[in-house]
């Protein structure tokens, strides 16, 4: 466990976008996430925040692990962002 | 391990990382380990009208398995010396 707050943003490999509070995470990159939340980008409407509470991410499935900054964050207008959903990881 | 060694010494130095999912991130190279995972430091994606995904991101760890390409600095590579590594590695000297 780690014993910081730190809010992170994770990109998966199928092109998902989790959010949430780093809990742990191991050599192989699997991470602990809670309170997290998905953000499901669209360009018909603005992005969608679907609740997932508690996660493990395998590290297999993890493509990027960005640290969010709150500030940046809190100005964001979520609802007026539009964009196609990020593509998966084609290997 | 040459690669490592190569990335290393590239720290510190602006790189662009292209993924595996079309995404390009350009930001300072932090660190890089074993794998050739890569933290960012200052990122921007590079299409953000197309990728706004990151826009409340300035640093990030980047999974090794995902990366295509990185695109290095001019001043980024002595082709000479990195000649010469890998003949020798290729030697298994």
């Amino acid at each position: 466990m780690v014993d910081w707050r730190e809010t992170i943003s994770v990109i998966t490999n199928d092109g998902r976008n989790i959010v949430g509070i780093l809990k742990g995470f191991d050599q192989a990159t699997n991470i602990i996430l809670d309170e997290s939340h998905e953000r499901v980008y669209s360009t018909k409407e603005g992005v969608q925040q679907l609740v997932l509470g508690l996660y493990i991410i395998r590290g297999d499935n993890i493509s990027v692990v960005g640290e969010l900054d709150e500030e940046l964050d809190a100005n964001l207008d979520l609802s007026k962002l539009r964009a196609h959903p990020l593509k998966p990881v084609i290997h | 391990m040459l690669f490592f060694s190569y990335f290393k010494e590239l720290v510190g130095k602006e790189v662009t990382v292209e993924l595996k999912n079309d995404l390009a991130i350009r930001g300072i190279l932090h660190s890089v380990d074993q794998y050739l995972n890569i933290k960012l430091e200052n990122t921007r994606v590079v299409d953000q009208e197309k990728y706004p995904h990151m826009l409340s991101v300035r640093n990030c760890f980047i999974r090794g398995s995902v990366v295509r390409y990185v695109q290095l600095p001019p001043d980024g590579v002595d082709i000479d010396i990195l000649h010469d590594a890998t003949r020798r590695e290729a030697r298994g000297a």
